[in-house]
């Protein structure tokens, strides 16, 4: 019974095959299953979020779409672009990492921090924007356009910094990792055989990207359905 | 020297003696480390020391509530005690307990694996729940907190004065460590399985914790983000939840229970497990309709989601909302009572040990029937309202919680003392605790529901004369309770060194844990187990004593 148990032995062990699994396809299974676990997880916790979000949007759908046109969705519409292109880089990158092309990785890793960069960039220019427009919440709010909405419209501000921050750290978070990718490929730990860590940034980047496809419609392009 | 000599011993003892405690040394060995095991024990002693703080509470409560007047604790002191109580009972004893401690010691060892898929985000997931427990003591020392565990706005977030704040920021880390090992026990149950281990062939705890950690990942974040929109509403002074701004507090109520709901299920689900595979090993048999077992865990987490509304039926809600939830919670009476009679066709005819563990699982069958029958009185609309906020409702879930998890994690912690230390625990003396924690029990929550039913509130230091009888049974009863919770922890401590040694498989039990030594090695396994019998195959492995015996 010895000789089934030795059968299975592997006669190199990959450098990056962790003691606990039988092998490197093993490995690779359980971190992308485990990615998308967390994807789960985040979808509930944006989900929150977005269903308190849509119950004041039937409670008060005029101060909704007052708040949408206070938006720049030109600037909203461009950072949409901006990261569906950097998705496109981190897809080419997990590719590239599959075939084991070092620099084609390294070059469209670079693309995707850049772009997520732009993103970042962009936002904080609507922040900056928004912050001088008194529209933060709280005792800086001073918005008196129409009085009679003012304090729903506030509520509507809560949301908007509350998710696009949220968001934000995602992408904040993100672009920590993809240095710490960078850094992995830069030292050449990828190939064909091993890939996993560069396939689950891919994941966790493709879902920051669609949760802002999500909230680009509902925070900026709302306005356009307002009929009372 | 001593290196010299420690070493020496190390290598001789190589074949036989090495286990997961004697592998490495050290302080930073235990806090560094990535074996599940060693983790599940840092688990054990935290979990314990805060159960013990949650203890406390709950006797000053009692001593409190000893006479009509609110004579030992003022009313807000009283307010903070109920409320820590509540969250420390909740989010760092009942919520990890199983999971972290027996699912995080055993789920490898039972489905064969050397330990779970990601080790380093289980060490993690200790770490958060540490962190949060440190902030929670902070609060608890520096003042505490009144709001009761839910939080309830806008008092929660407009007019307490106590940490609200940083009992939040303390749920929503707790939050981040359940998630983590609910993701980690998901893949490890998908990826880690030994070969010839089908999912038919797996232990029902193993089904019990897939479930419960489906509830944690899709659950939890849901309050992550509630307790989110709660402190920024705290903090920044407007938000969500706020009336002045047209916020609305009943939305709070529907998120908070969204995930309040089903962590009942988080709790009571890896208890179900306990009970199945103990009462398997006890009564010797294979568990009658294994599948209706297995397959009625995930039902209860999947229709635990569609329950919460049952907490609002006062608030406000919709008649017709309220009709719909409380028909639906109905249905959770069905798979939960799927269990109680398989349980109980598995006993029946049965020749059963009565053993430590099977005493409490036999405490936990009937008493959580006590606990979900009376749960099916308070999703019938009209008993509710007149309940609402007594002591029947504080009775029922306690039934649950106490006599429900904490019944079959004692359980647990017995039947697998032997495997997680090598050591037998004195079986008389956990005889005892067990009939103390049964007759305890009963004698603390019993006459909660009549004072519940006959109109006594909850959440008040001060009550009704004619309330006293009851109330000061239930003090003895809570009196009894406590030291039948105290003995286990000084004669299991004492049996690390001084209890019978174990062997392998002291009950004679089917299971691949049973297979390794005891205490395991760290690597669990020296060979790659290769199954190929069936989960509590109790016949199979009588016939095959026989040849086994002398080896």
């Amino acid at each position: 019974m010895s000789d089934m148990a030795l059968g299975n032995e592997h006669h190199h062990h990959h450098p990056f095959l962790q003691h606990h699994f039988e092998d490197l396809g093993q490995q690779h299974e359980a971190s992308t299953l485990g990615m998308w676990m967390f994807l789960c997880t985040e979808i509930l916790f944006f989900g929150g979020v977005l269903c308190a979000y849509w119950v004041y949007r039937v409670m008060y759908p005029e101060a909704w779409a007052v708040g949408a046109h206070l938006q720049q969705t030109g600037w909203g519409a461009t950072n949409t672009i901006v990261l569906i292109v950097s998705s496109l880089t981190m897809a080419l990158a997990v590719r590239a990492a599959q075939l084991g092309k070092r620099g084609q990785q390294l070059g469209f890793l670079f693309a995707t921090l850049i772009f997520g960069t732009a993103f970042l960039v962009v936002k904080g220019i609507e922040y900056h924007r928004h912050w001088e427009e008194g529209l933060f919440p709280g005792s800086h709010f001073h918005w008196h356009e129409h009085p009679e909405l003012a304090q729903k419209v506030q509520l509507f501000m809560c949301f908007y910094w509350g998710m696009t921050g949220l968001h934000a750290l995602h992408m904040i978070i993100g672009a920590g990792l993809l240095l710490w990718i960078m850094w992995r490929a830069y030292k050449n730990h990828f190939g064909p055989e091993y890939y996993a860590p560069v396939e689950v940034m891919g994941l966790y980047w493709h879902f920051v990207d669609i949760v802002w496809i999500f909230l680009f419609p509902f925070l900026y392009l709302i306005h356009e359905v307002h009929h009372g | 020297m001593t290196t010299a000599t420690l070493h020496d011993v190390r290598l001789s003892g190589a074949a036989s003696d090495r286990n997961y405690f004697n592998d490495e040394y050290g302080a930073l060995s235990w806090f560094l480390t990535k074996d599940h095991k060693r983790i599940a024990i840092l688990y054990l002693i935290s979990v314990s020391v805060l159960f013990v703080i949650g203890g406390f509470f709950a006797m000053m409560m009692r001593i409190e509530l000893l006479t009509p007047e609110g004579d030992l604790l003022t009313s807000d002191t009283y307010n903070k005690f109920f409320t820590m109580h509540g969250v420390v009972m909740i989010f760092f004893f009942l919520i990890p307990v199983i999971p972290a401690v027996l699912g995080n010691f055993l789920l490898p060892l039972q489905i064969g694996a050397k330990d779970l898929a990601f080790p380093k985000i289980n060490l993690l997931s200790w770490y958060l729940y540490m962190l949060a427990a440190g902030i929670g003591l902070i609060v608890i020392v520096t003042g505490g907190v009144d709001t009761g565990w839910t939080f309830y706005t806008p008092f929660s977030t407009q007019y307490s004065n106590t940490h609200v704040f940083g009992t939040t920021f303390a749920g929503f880390i707790a939050g981040f460590s359940s998630i983590l090992t609910g993701l980690n026990f998901i893949v490890t149950i998908h990826r880690m399985r030994a070969p010839g281990l089908t999912w038919y062939r797996l232990p029902l705890f193993v089904w019990a914790l897939y479930a419960t950690s489906i509830v944690m990942l899709l659950a939890t974040p849901v309050l992550a983000i509630t307790l989110v929109m709660l402190m920024i509403e705290r903090t920044v002074g407007v938000g969500f939840f706020d009336p002045a701004l047209g916020g609305d507090p009943v939305l709070y109520q529907h998120m908070f229970w969204f995930y309040s709901h089903p962590a009942v299920y988080i709790m009571i689900l890896p208890a179900m497990g306990v009970a199945s595979d103990v009462v398997a090993a006890f009564t010797r048999k294979k568990i009658f309709g294994y599948r209706f077992v297995a397959f009625s865990s995930l039902a209860i987490a999947f229709l635990g989601f569609l329950v919460w509304a049952h907490h609002l039926f006062v608030a406000g809600i919709s008649v017709y909302s309220a009709m719909i939830f409380a028909f639906l919670t109905f249905f959770v009476a069905v798979p939960s009572a799927i269990k109680v009679f398989n349980w109980t066709a598995t006993l029946y005819k049965a020749s059963v040990s009565w053993q430590t563990p099977m005493l409490y699982i036999m405490g936990f069958i009937g008493l959580f029937t006590i606990g979900g029958v009376t749960g099916l009185f308070l999703a019938s609309l009209g008993l509710d309202i007149h309940v609402t906020d007594t002591y029947f409702v504080v009775a029922h879930f306690h039934y649950v919680m106490v006599g429900g998890t904490v019944m079959a994690y004692l359980a647990g912690i017995h039947y697998w003392w032997p495997k997680i230390t090598g050591r037998m625990y004195p079986e008389w003396w956990a005889r005892l605790a067990a009939l103390l924690v049964f007759v305890g029990f009963n004698l603390t929550f019993f006459p909660q529901f009549i004072l519940g039913y006959v109109g006594m509130p909850r959440r008040y230091h001060a009550y009704a004369p004619e309330f006293q009888v009851l109330n000061v049974l239930s003090t003895a009863g809570a009196s009894v309770l406590a030291v039948g919770y105290m003995l286990p922890i000084f004669y299991l401590i004492w049996s690390i060194w001084n209890g019978r040694p174990a062997g392998k498989n002291p009950w004679g039990a089917v299971g691949l844990e049973w297979t390794t030594s005891s205490p395991p090695p760290k690597e669990n396994f020296h060979e790659t187990p290769v199954v190929t019998w069936e989960a509590y195959d109790y016949p199979g492995m009588m016939k095959a004593m026989g040849e086994t015996q002398h080896v």
